[in-house]
């Protein structure tokens, strides 16, 4: 076990926990933050996807001796300008269904979002391709990624 | 012969129903509804404390105005947490921006209507619990109007309600929060009026979901995120083959990981497995990676698929069971050689991979327990529970969690999940245990769509028509062994097997469908539209391929072909014309269209797609959606489901979509190796149109599946000029 001192959403927190945990686990058992999801466990769905250091990062596979940097989940990118007009083009475009991907999904769209503002089809596919949602609510998302993308104008 | 319909038919419940109305402890009008079964689930000893209304109420309105709509089924995103509420709220005449929705407990109370059971499958949530949802919400509306005319000393007749508020004559009004407390002494009445559609506030409007700003600000909880004092984390190895034991195992190893408290040998719903108990989930995930298990393979089948495809593909010549019979059985012969078509087709196993892994939590107090679970099927799930732990289902405390998903996977007969955490709180009494599957359980745990294979002989006519079909299909039973069986399997064939092939839509004037079911130690499960994933699949490229032998459009030939009762797929086909024609009929170069209709669970779908070939896979540029789903109740969760639904359905199309078999064990184990479709792989755009309609609302959670797989290969046919028979499409 080992402790660490992390900042999540600005906050300090300090954890005790084997070096080998990723940060996924830390967020959801140790800080009660259950906004970010559990999907894989091996980088291919993207619902733990949270801002390291502002890189979209896949918490899963990122274990706390690697850990470096400020970290952004779900529960705080509202604080964020970008963050804020994501979610509400989320929720004006309806997009969610079970919902239990979005949360990574939208993390994935505030990156892209703030490396390219206005993004072309291709990019939003590139940006997003590794976030998996079983229902499939892609044409949603789209449609809300270029919504917000306007609204930020 | 449509297996959901049956399933109505046989298990419509005759039973009275009566609504009670009382005052909440906390104040304001709960409306409650009640069943008499034989064994009420209403023991006054064993409900939980805390909810201020009863576990059998419908609807509380509040004394601070909120109205609490209690939703009867689960909400995992086909959006009937939305859809209910709007429903009773309409007929209410509630003020919508303060109803607040909750899922239900389990109570026989909120059994589904229809089947009996307290269940979301068959897409009958709203073509269920519609008539029922409306006349829970006009006869709350009629005792608040009373209690109104009451306090005014008017008829009723001289009331009128808009916005959770009644007004009376002499511009008398009341809030309906005011008026609780009096109209909860008020009795239910037996018969109200209904409103006539073109009075609908909400219903056919469109309504954006409750759970949205929840679900876009982590604050959503889901059943994984359960989170309890003193709950521990269980994990379990499971027998690499279906059915396998633990004959000993090596702990030693898993009990030096700091945070691990128990490991112990648990039963399973067919074989044994080995469960560790931590603190948390990594020490609990590590432990088990560490655990030497010697596992008992004796006697037991090793599944192996290229085995079963052979096996299966030699059934298919020969007749099975009869499920559709009519005409002369000799009549293809009588068609020359060179005007048939004879068809092979293969299907693989399909793993539901909903995105929240399986779970469930369990609290076990001896003469009591309490279960947390993301359940299509609680009546199940609550029995189980109770079985394991020597209780009766309603000693059985269950609340229904959101769900991350679930396609059919948390609708499991045996409630195989349930019954694993019920084993392992079993053994730590008084201790909430949440059980949780990691997606390596999900993709190597079974209960997968089964395998098939099909074999099809088409006579072709002088009029391009078929005038013989002949057709075997091959696959395991869904229900043989279990309480469904003598519901759904007739003449020895699981009509889930063959619906959407055997009761097709089509004229063919001699058509012989047979059936086998052989038996596989490979547990299978309702996958999101059962049958209609390779049933529809088969019909639609065949009907397809005759229309291009026909040289014939292909929308004109099916509407030649379709029997003329099948109206719902004819407007479907006339309205998908209509909105697909500006781009139908020239599409790009490289592009190819493909056209398909299916009707399911009572709703019909009509489908074109716009496809090119890009990285030797279909790339599907857009497609048009028509649908026939009689009065849509929220036409945004419809056109919402149809878009998803169909990038839903491009799983079967996936190169990695495909659970395969080699020496009992499964060959794939996580997302890398079994990929459902990613952002790139569903249709990019997709425009849903809906025919107007006032007939009873049916389903839209499965019916958008069927069609996408068989239009999308149709247009790879035109670009390649070859038929697609084997699923995966590994190759183009």
């Amino acid at each position: 076990m080992a402790k660490y001192q992390l900042t999540v959403n600005g906050q300090r927190k300090e954890v005790d926990v084997d070096p080998s945990t990723p940060l996924l686990w830390v967020l959801r058992e140790e800080l009660k933050m259950t906004g970010t999801k559990y999907g894989c466990g091996i980088s291919a769905c993207g619902a733990c996807t949270v801002h390291v250091d502002g890189v979209a990062t896949r918490s899963c596979v990122l274990p706390m001796s690697l850990l470096g940097g400020p970290i952004i989940t779900i529960e705080g990118i509202g604080q964020d300008k970008i963050g804020r007009a994501v979610q509400e083009a989320w929720v004006d475009k309806d997009v969610v269904q079970c919902g239990y991907c979005q949360s990574g999904q939208i993390m994935s769209a505030v990156a892209l979002l703030k490396a390219t503002p206005k993004p072309t089809d291709t990019d939003i596919e590139e940006s997003m391709g590794g976030n998996l949602c079983r229902c499939a609510t892609y044409v949603r998302i789209r449609e809300a990624i270029k919504s917000a993308s306007q609204q930020l104008k | 012969m449509r297996a959901a319909t049956r399933l109505k038919k046989d298990l419509h419940l005759n039973r009275r129903s009566f609504l009670h109305a009382s005052a909440a402890a906390a104040g304001g009008l709960v409306v409650s509804l009640y069943l008499d079964l034989p064994a009420p689930a209403r023991g006054a000893n064993q409900m939980p404390a805390p909810k201020v209304y009863p576990p059998d109420a419908f609807v509380h309105i509040r004394p601070d105005g909120k109205i609490l709509i209690t939703v009867n089924r689960l909400e995992f995103g086909q959006g009937v947490q939305t859809a209910l509420p709007m429903i009773l709220a309409d007929e209410m005449d509630a003020d919508w921006s303060q109803v607040i929705a909750e899922l239900a407990p389990a109570a026989d109370v909120y059994k589904d209507p229809v089947f009996g059971i307290q269940m979301v499958g068959g897409s009958g949530s709203i073509a269920h619990s519609f008539q029922q949802y409306r006349e829970l919400g006009a006869k709350t509306r009629a005792m608040l109007v009373a209690a109104a005319a009451d306090r005014w000393q008017v008829s009723p007749d001289q009331c009128r309600t808009e916005t959770s508020v009644v007004y009376g004559p002499g511009n008398r009004s009341a809030r309906y929060a005011e008026l609780a407390q009096d109209a909860a002494r008020k009795p239910v009445p037996e018969k109200v009026q209904l409103k006539k559609p073109t009075e609908f506030h909400l219903i056919g409007k469109p309504v954006r979901r409750l759970d949205s700003r929840s679900k876009c600000d982590g604050s959503q909880k889901f059943g994984l995120d359960l989170d309890l004092p003193g709950m521990k984390i269980a994990v379990v190895a499971h027998p690499p083959v279906f059915g396998g034991r633990v004959k000993s195992f090596d702990d030693k190893d898993a009990r030096s990981i700091n945070g691990v408290r128990e490991v112990f040998e648990i039963p399973l719903a067919n074989g044994s497995g080995v469960a560790v108990v931590a603190d948390r989930f990594w020490p609990a995930k590590q432990a088990r990676d560490r655990l030497r298990i010697d596992w008992d393979l004796s006697g037991i089948e090793l599944p192996d698929s290229s085995q079963l495809r052979a096996k299966y593909q030699e059934l298919a010549r020969t007749p099975g069971n009869v499920a559709a019979a009519r005409g002369d059985e000799q009549a293809l012969e009588k068609v020359p050689q060179t005007n048939r078509i004879v068809a092979e087709y293969e299907f693989p196993y399909l793993a539901h991979a909903p995105m929240e892994p399986l779970n469930a939590t369990v609290r076990f107090h001896g003469d009591a327990a309490e279960a947390w679970v993301p359940s299509q099927f609680q009546t199940m799930d609550q029995a189980t529970i109770g079985q394991v732990l020597g209780l009766k289902p309603e000693q059985v405390t269950f609340h229904t969690e959101f769900a991350g998903g679930g396609f059919g996977r948390r609708a499991v007969i045996d409630a195989h999940v349930p019954r694993e955490a019920a084993e392992i709180a079993k053994r730590l009494r008084g201790t909430p245990v949440k059980l949780m599957w990691t997606r390596e359980d999900d993709v190597r745990g079974g209960y997968y769509r089964p395998m098939h294979a099909h074999r099809v002989e088409i006579g072709i006519g002088g009029d391009g028509l078929p005038s013989a079909w002949r057709h075997v299909i091959v696959g395991q039973s869904l229900v043989a062994g279990t309480p469904f069986a003598a519901m759904l399997i007739k003449n020895g064939v699981d009509e889930t097997t063959v619906e959407g092939a055997a009761d097709t839509s089509y004229t063919f004037p001699n058509f012989h469908l047979t059936a086998h079911n052989p038996t596989v130690n490979v547990p299978v499960l309702w996958w999101r539209s059962v049958g209609h994933t390779h049933n529809a699949f088969v019909m639609e490229t065949l009907i397809d391929e005759l229309a291009t032998r026909a040289r014939q459009d292909p929308i004109v030939y099916r509407r030649k072909l379709l029997k003329p009762e099948a109206k719902k797929l004819l407007t479907v086909l006339d309205l998908l014309d209509e909105k697909s024609a500006g781009w139908r009929n020239k599409p790009s170069a490289g592009h190819a269209v493909g056209i398909a209709c299916h009707e399911c669970f009572d709703t019909a779908v009509a489908c074109a797609v716009d496809v090119s070939i890009e990285n030797k896979r279909p790339k599907i540029h857009r497609a048009t959606v028509a649908v026939n789903c009689g009065l849509a109740v929220n036409p945004l969760t419809i056109e919402s489901q149809f878009q998803a639904g169909l990038g839903f359905g491009v799983t079967q199309l996936m190169a990695g979509g495909a659970i395969t078999f080699k020496d009992g064990r499964v060959e794939q184990r996580n997302f890398d190796s079994y990929t459902p479709p990613y952002i790139v792989d569903a249709p990019a755009m997709v425009d849903v149109h809906i025919v107007p309609s006032t007939d009873a609302p049916t389903g839209c959670g499965e019916p958008p599946v069927p069609v996408i797989s068989p239009a999308v290969v149709n247009a790879l046919s035109k670009l390649t000029g070859k038929r697609y028979r084997s699923l995966p499409l590994v190759s183009i």
